[in-house]
Order: structure tokens, then sequence, then C-alpha cells
């Protein structure tokens, strides 16, 4: 073949021409075509269609490098003559121990030209098999975690959290009751294939309302016909148990795939360097399954995910009143600590999430496609609390159940140097909030109903410059049915403000249905230059809207799983942050560095601030409040890799961000603060692939915070005595130690087990986070020594 | 194919008419407390303290009323009820505590020189419940307040909860009211 063209080029060849336009198909060894290979002849690239062939136009003459790759092949590189317009075909082969390395169709194309995405690929996930979304995520600079306990663990980018970070699972988003703090994403880790973070609301495709950022979640789909198994085993020291997943896969470019997963996760009592975290068990029976019909200009997919979880709430944080709240801050020790137990008692969540999702593609030619999509999710969350009749210890405190439907549509194509996106989608969402408990719930029954309008326009100056641009629309309106305490009522005011909601009466209770719209108009902007090889630079502006969540409207009184009162305010608009977010990347051959600074404006930030107490027959309780303030977050997310020699290399990740609250000139509550983390690694591929890990995490204390402490009446010695309620005081800075280690012994071509032991905390620190909500009652986990075991079948 | 389009076709619209099950009924709440009585029966007359929030866990703070001063030097008989007015018709919890006894405790504090408390009462493992007492008050002119608690899941082993001290019960508070007390 190589032979062919270079005879071609001397027959064919005449000179003149600087430049040549070289086209070609790509191929497998059976002669189908080859969609999204990778071309690289000189300094062009670009990559096949879904006929497999490609075209690269302005080719310098000469000597070049042709360099053809796709995962799972493999990889071409020659060199070649190149004197006049050529058509090289290629055909490539199928690289069996590339296996691992398959992953994901063409949604892999990038989800914003102009934003930096940082990616955790599988090897990193299957690290916290054993743990959580939000753990795993973490490993990214500039995102760290708001926990309440050690198992309910949420993303924050940036400084911000929730409803602000879009989670989208499998191209749907992940609707799962993310206003609440202590709601932990409602997803299986082991499920994923690649996680994408994108610090913005560039990706306008999904939505508007990424303050944050947005995760972007994508299983593994194998494109070849071939069966892969994959188990792992985790077992844990501290927890004393462990996991199990198990995933078959069916791929295949053409005709029927599928794949099935489960994974049981069942834990008892974590334990700090002191005492047993009483209560802090947890389990999760997890299966997802999916099915896919593929010919070449369409597909078809249908999958379907069910998430299991009981996770139980350490005992020491269910408090009483303002009084518990003081003594737990002040002795800095946790009322309750049992021995270790297995057992998960009240106060616990039970949650459940049910994924069923149906997905068409076609190819209009070879340049545009579309999708259309259906997506149905049925996500229930019970709470169970300490009740003071036994006979109610089986009965949820808090039951809602949040059922979403939604249907996109999205169009591709690419014109020229142009590629443009447009879509569409519409849902709806119905969230029923039980009665039955026996409890005022803080969530109330709510119909919602959204539509959204985007397009997305890339130019491509050349290859290394483009310039993104993207426009969206959204309308929701929601409609809620919610019994407000005629006191409360009046309290907030809303007797005066909004009279017409209500539609009924019944005893101390006023039946309201409170309905608002919103027209959101987001947009985005962004540019991107590579400069030579080693820089690369990307700037992009948004515009994002976030409309307040049900819980910063409605809620109005004790969240007895917290022991606080929270109060929503019907009076609150919608979010619109501005956010300018730059990278530098530069790459030199051992060292790479990128720098990410950013500025967040953001207009009418809603947050919630301790404001005082409420008293009422079972005591005293501290009362939060949502408000709105104008808020500025600036801050900057430094990552560094510098390979030292052919086996040691180094890791450096920074993060900082300030957030001002400008109305009222302080600090903003609950910033991450400023995090250091350093890793040495030792490789040698000789000793059946050994990777040896030491990472060092410094947390430094906290400074910037605003001080939202108040004064209570506590019983001291018999007597009431007026005493200051440290809510605001960060803790201490910290700085912890871990280990990770693993081997991977081929048992043959296809079969191989890696066995990895790590170490958390190493030295066993006692230490306390501000981003843990349970701070104020019970210190973090101790050194925790996990062995895992991972077949490849 | 055309099977898995028809199993989609079927399957949308149950998911549909499952999801959609609305029911707006208030809730009828089984946590709440609204009522506290404290009854003092000695020297001839009966002292009653009470504390009544008609909102449960809403915005207004409980009323206390307290009916008349204490006597100096003299022995009440106490009894304590906690009700629900909230429900129609209004629901004595007290029977409820006195059933699950060894689940709760009612505490009592009070300044030594306004009067020592006694529990009269036990659950099943012969430990105190507190829904009844003697109170002997010290002498006139002191004033102090009396502070009922309610304890769920109290640790009734501790070191002196059976005698009455909080200190070291833990558990939860389900109830917890302050009687501003006067003896003559």
């Amino acid at each position: 073949m190589r032979f062919l063209s270079i005879l071609f080029f001397f027959l064919v060849g005449f000179f003149g021409y600087a430049q040549v336009t070289i086209t070609g198909v790509i191929s497998d060894e059976n002669g189908l075509p080859i969609r999204d290979a990778h071309v690289h002849i000189a300094n062009k690239t670009t990559s096949t269609n879904s006929k497999g062939s490609y075209t690269l136009s302005d080719v310098p003459k000469g000597k070049q490098k042709l360099y053809i790759s796709l995962i799972g092949y493999h990889a071409i590189a020659e060199t070649i003559e190149i004197s006049t317009d050529l058509t090289l075909n290629r055909q490539l082969k199928i690289d069996i121990t590339k296996l691992e390395e398959i992953t994901i169709q063409h949604l892999s194309n990038s989800k914003s030209e102009s934003s930096n995405e940082q990616v955790l690929k599988r090897a990193t996930i299957e690290k916290f098999s054993n743990q959580t979304l939000g753990e795993a995520l973490k490993e990214i600079s500039g995102v760290s975690i708001l926990k309440t306990g050690s198992t309910i663990v949420k993303p924050v980018i940036n400084g911000l959290h929730s409803n602000r970070v879009p989670i989208i699972n499998n191209n749907v988003r992940l609707e799962d009751q993310q206003w609440g703090t202590e709601h932990t994403p409602n997803f299986d880790i082991n499920s994923a294939g690649k996680i994408t973070v994108i610090k913005g609301a560039s990706a306008l495709q999904y939505g508007g309302d990424a303050i944050g950022g947005i995760v972007i979640i994508e299983p593994e789909v194998i494109k070849k016909d071939t069966l892969v198994g994959k188990t792992i085993i985790n077992l844990a020291s501290n927890g004393m148990g462990g996991s199990l997943s198990s995933s078959l896969q069916k791929g295949n470019l053409y005709g029927w795939s599928w794949n099935a997963l489960g994974t049981f996760k069942y834990l008892g009592d974590r334990e700090t360097p002191d005492y047993v975290l009483s209560n802090s068990g947890n389990r999760e029976q997890n299966f997802s399954g999916g099915i896919r019909y593929a010919q070449e200009m369409y597909n078809f997919n249908a999958m379907y995910s069910f998430y299991n979880a009981q996770i139980g709430i350490i005992k020491a944080s269910h408090i009483g009143n303002v009084n518990d709240l003081y003594n737990s801050i002040n002795n800095q020790l946790p009322n309750v600590a049992e021995p270790f137990a297995y057992s998960i008692n009240s106060p616990k969540q039970k949650l459940q999430h049910h994924l069923i999702k149906f997905n068409y593609e076609r190819w209009l030619n070879e340049e545009s496609s579309i999708n259309l999509q259906y997506a149905f999710q049925f996500n229930n969350r019970l709470e169970f609390d300490v009740r003071r009749s036994s006979a109610n210890n089986d009965k949820a405190a808090l039951d809602l159940q949040l059922a979403t439907h939604t249907f996109l549509a999205d169009y591709k194509t690419n014109i020229g140097n142009w590629k443009l996106k447009s879509g569409l989608n519409l849902g709806y969402q119905n969230n029923f909030a039980n009665p039955k408990t026996g409890v005022r719930p803080l969530i109330p029954s709510y119909e919602k109903l959204d539509a959204g309008l985007y397009g997305i326009a890339v130019y491509k100056f050349d290859n290394a410059t483009s310039l993104e641009s993207g426009i969206r629309y959204d309308f929701s309106t929601i409609e809620a049915t919610k019994y407000y305490l005629k006191s409360r009522w009046e309290e907030r005011g809303y007797h005066e403000d909004f009279p017409e909601f209500i539609v009924g009466e019944e005893g101390n209770q006023w039946l309201t249905k409170p309905t608002f719209d919103y027209h959101n108009i987001t947009a985005n902007i962004g540019y991107r230059k590579q400069f030579h090889h080693e820089m690369e630079w990307l700037v992009n502006v948004s515009l994002a809207s976030r409309n307040p969540n049900p819980s910063e409207l409605f809620s109005d009184g004790l969240h007895h799983s917290t022991g606080q009162v929270e109060l929503g305010d019907l009076r609150l608009k919608k979010e619109q942050a501005y956010k300018f977010n730059t990278t530098f990347k530069k790459d030199w051959k051992s060292f790479q560095v990128q720098l990410n600074p950013f500025v967040n404006r953001i207009s009418n930030f809603i947050y919630l601030q301790p404001i005082g107490f409420e008293t009422t027959i079972r005591g005293a309780f501290p009362v939060w409040e949502f408000k709105q303030t104008e808020a500025l977050l600036t801050g900057f997310d430094i990552n560094s890799k510098w390979k030292i020699t052919n086996h040691f290399s180094h890791e450096l990740g920074m993060a900082y961000v300030h957030g001002q609250n400008l109305s009222t000139d302080e600090y903003l509550i609950d910033m991450p603060p400023f995090v250091i983390n350093n890793k040495i690694q030792y490789k040698n591929e000789s000793w059946f692939n050994f990777v040896s890990e030491l990472k060092s995490e410094v947390v430094f204390r906290q400074n910037q915070f605003p001080n939202y402490n108040f004064e209570t009446n506590i019983v001291v010695n018999n007597e009431l005595t007026p005493v200051l309620v440290d809510i605001s005081s960060p803790p201490k800075g910290y700085h912890l130690l871990h280990f990770y280690s693993e081997m991977t012994f081929k048992i043959n071509k296809k079969n191989s087990l890696t066995t990895s032991f790590s170490i958390q905390n190493i030295g066993n620190t006692t230490y306390r986070d501000y981003l843990n909500r349970q701070r104020f009652f019970v210190d973090e986990m101790g050194r925790n020594v996990q062995i895992q075991l991972k077949f490849n079948y | 194919m055309k099977n898995l389009k028809l199993i989609a076709l079927l399957v949308i619209p149950t998911l549909f008419s499952t999801s959609c099950s609305n029911d707006d009924s208030a809730v009828n709440e089984d946590e709440v407390i609204t009522t506290i009585t404290t009854t003092l029966i000695g020297g001839g007359q009966t002292i009653t303290l009470t504390s009544r929030d008609a909102d449960g866990d809403g915005p207004n703070a409980p009323i206390v009323t307290v009916s008349g001063n204490l006597v100096a030097g003299t022995t009440y008989s106490g009894s304590t009820t906690f009700v629900n007015e909230l429900a129609n018709p209004s629901e004595d919890i007290t029977e409820e505590i006195a059933l699950e006894g060894a689940d709760h405790q009612v505490f009592y504090q009070l300044p030594s020189t306004v009067g020592t408390l006694t529990y009269t009462d036990t659950d099943e493992s012969g430990k105190p419940i507190g829904l009844n007492f003697t109170l002997v008050t010290g002498s006139a002119g002191t004033t102090g307040t009396l502070i009922v608690t309610l304890r769920h899941l109290p640790n009734k082993s501790a070191s002196g909860v059976a005698a009455g001290d909080i200190t070291n019960a833990g558990g939860n508070t389900d109830a917890a009211v302050t009687f501003p007390i006067e003896v003559n």
C-alpha cells in the first residue's frame, strides 16, 4: 500500500504547488468504514466521517509524517513524500491489548469548544469504586466536596454546589432532589466510563443554569464485536466492609450490543481516631443495563438504571435544640459514641433512583445528524427520624417522590469551517410530598414544566484557532401545593405580598398554591487558540441563570434531621451569573502546567444564613434563612505534571476561591478553603505495571468567613444563662497523607488481575472540615486501609 | 428493532400514569406536643404551670402561665401531662410516654433554694419516668425557674440520671419549657 502510493506519486507527480489536498478512506480489516479515526499529516489534523473518508487541505509539500489512530486499533505512523494532491486509503487493525482503552463513541466530541474540560478516566474512577462520585471528582483541582458525615458527598466547583452544578448522566440531567446540602447525588460511580468537568456554564446544550459548572458522566461504549467482563472487589478497614461491582459488556460496531452492571456496597460504622461514628454505615444495591442497535447511518439505544441506597446519619448529629448544639460546639465531643455496629438505625435516609432512557440517533448525511431522546426518572427520598413514639419508628418523616420526564431533540452539522449545534428540550416534573408521614414536609408537592431552545456555533479559523458562541432560552413554570401555618404565613409577611396564593383553609393552616413563571436567556462566547504545539489559551465568558429551587422558595420550618429551622422565601428572584474563565496550558516535554483563573459575578446569589433562634415547646432552635445578595467569586486553579525520570513523576494541584458578599461587605459563608495537593508517583512497567503513589493534602483554615454567631439562653447549673453560640468559626487547617499502590498481572491475552493497596489518612490525623455539615458534632474519619481486586476478562 | 419500539410505546404511557398520583390533604402531625401542664397539689392549694404553643413548630413562642405562688416549706405532689391540642380531638401523649416509660424521662431543673424534687414513678426496670414526683419547697422569698425537659431515649443508667440530673442523660429533647417560680 505504501509502495503503491509512493509509486503513484512518482507517476502522476508534478511540481509548482506549495500546498496540496489529501483525501482518503479509512476502513477496518473487513473493509467497513471507520468513523472518528484521527488523521494527522504534517501540522494538519482531521477525523473521518461516517463513510470513513477524510479531506485535509493546504498540506505542505515535502517529506511529511502521516499518523492515523483510533482507540482500540493499532495506530499507523508513516513518512510520506508529498508533492501533489493524493488519495491515501488505509486499513486499521484491531488492537486486542488496547481493549481497556476502548471508550466512548462520538459523544466524546468536546462538549464546549472554548472551555477547559477536565476529565477523569476510567482508571481513576475505578479507584473510587468503593466511594462516591464527589470523592472521585475531588481529584480535579478546583473541585472540593461538601459533606454530611462521611457518605453524603456533593461536588463543589469553584465554591458552588447543589443546583448550581448540574450532573448529566448518560445525556440525561440527573433529577434527584439536589436542592439540599445533605442530598447526595443518586448515582453509582461504578457505572461511569468517563467523567468530564466544565467549570462554567458554557455547555449550553445541557442547560443554562450551571452557575458553578457541570459534571458530565458518560458510560463506556465498546464499538467492536467482543464480550468483556469486569469485577471489582473492595475491602475497607474503616467501616469494616466493602463493595462488589461486576459488569458485562457485549460490544459491536454494527448490530446489537448490550451491557449490564451490578454493584453492592455494605459498610458499617466509620471511626475517627478516637471514637466510633455511631450509625454512619451505608448500603447500596445498584443495577444498570442497556441495549444498543447500530447501523451505519443510525443507532438506537435503551437503558435502565436503578440506584438504591441506605445511609445512616451519625447519631451524635441528631440534636434536640440549641442547648445541645451549644454543648456540642463547645465540648468538641459527640454526645453519643457506641461500640462499632453494622446496623443502620434512625436517623437514616433511604434513596431510590430509577432512570429509563430511549435514544435514537440518525446521520442525515456525512456531516449532519439528529438525536432524539426521551428519559423518565423517578426519585424517592425517605428520611427516617428518631420518632417520639416507637410505633412510628418505621414510618418515614419525609417521603418525597419526584418524577421527571424529559424529551430532547438535537441537531448537529458541519458546514465548511462552521460547526453548528441546536436543539430543544421539553420537561415535565411532578413532586409528591406524601402527607402520611405525620410530619409537615419542608418541600411541598409541585408540578413544573420546562421548555428550552438553544443554538451553538463554532467557527474554526484554522486548526489552531476557533471561536464559539451560543445562546439559549428557557421557560419554566412551577405550581406548588403547600400548607403554611397561619403564624408562619404572617411572620414571613406573605399575607401582604401573596394573598392571591391562598386557596383554602384547614385549622391553623392556609392551603396555598404558589405559582411562578421564569423566562431565562443565557449566552456564552469563547475563543481557543493553540500557539504551536506547546501552548494553548482558552477564554470564555458566560451568562447563566438559575431559578430558585423548591427548598429556597418553600422551606418553612424545623428540619428535624438537622435540628434547625429553615426558612425559604417566596420573594426570591432568579440568580444570574457572569463568569469569566480563562485557561493557559503550557506543555514542555516533561512538564505540563495549567493555570485557570476565574471571576464569577453573581446577582441575586441565594445562600443560607443563620439569623438567630426560634423558641418552640421543644426548646429553642437555630434559624437559617435563605437570603439573596450580590456576590463576587474570584479564584484560580493550578495543575502541573512533571515527569522527573522514566519512573518518577510529580503532580501538583492548588485551588483558591475568594467569596465576597458585596451587599454587606462580608465574606461569603461556606467557601472552600485554600488547598494544595502534591503527589509523587513511582511507576515501573517491568514489575507487573507497578504503580506507587504518595499524596499530601494540605487544607488551610478558612480565614475568610462571615460572623453569624448568635446569643441564646441555655441552662447552666439549673438556671438560664445567656451564651454565644459560635456557629461561624471554621475548624483548624489540616494535613493528610495518603498512599496508593497497584500491580497488574496478565493471566493471558484477554484476562488480567489488578491488585491495589491503599491507605487514606496514614497518620490517623484528627481533623474537622469546614465544608462538612457535621463539623459541629464529630471529627472526620481516621485511617482507612483499602484493598482492591480488579478482574478484567 | 420492531419489538423494541413496541416495548417502548407500551412502557412510556404506564410511566406517565403511575407518576401522577397527587394527594392534597394536609399532614396529620403526629409528633407535636402543644401543651405541657405541671400540676402541684399541696398545702390545700392546686398550682398549675402551663406552656401552650398553639402553632407547634411555628414561629410563635409558647405562652407560659403560672396560676399562683408556692408556699414555703410545703410538700407538693406533682405530675406533668403532655397534650397535642392541634389534633382533633386533642391527644393526650402522657399515656404514650408512660407506656414506653423505659424510652422516656422527664427532668426537672430547679435551684435548690427554691425547692427539691424527688421522682415517685418507675418504668419496668425500676428507673424513674418522671411523670409523677414530689416537690418540697424551700424558704420564703426565693424565686427561680423550673425547667421541665422530656428526653427521648435517655441513658437512664448514666451517672446521676436516675436521680434527676440531666447532665449525662443524652437522648433527644422532645419538649423543654421554662416556668418562673416564686415561693412565699
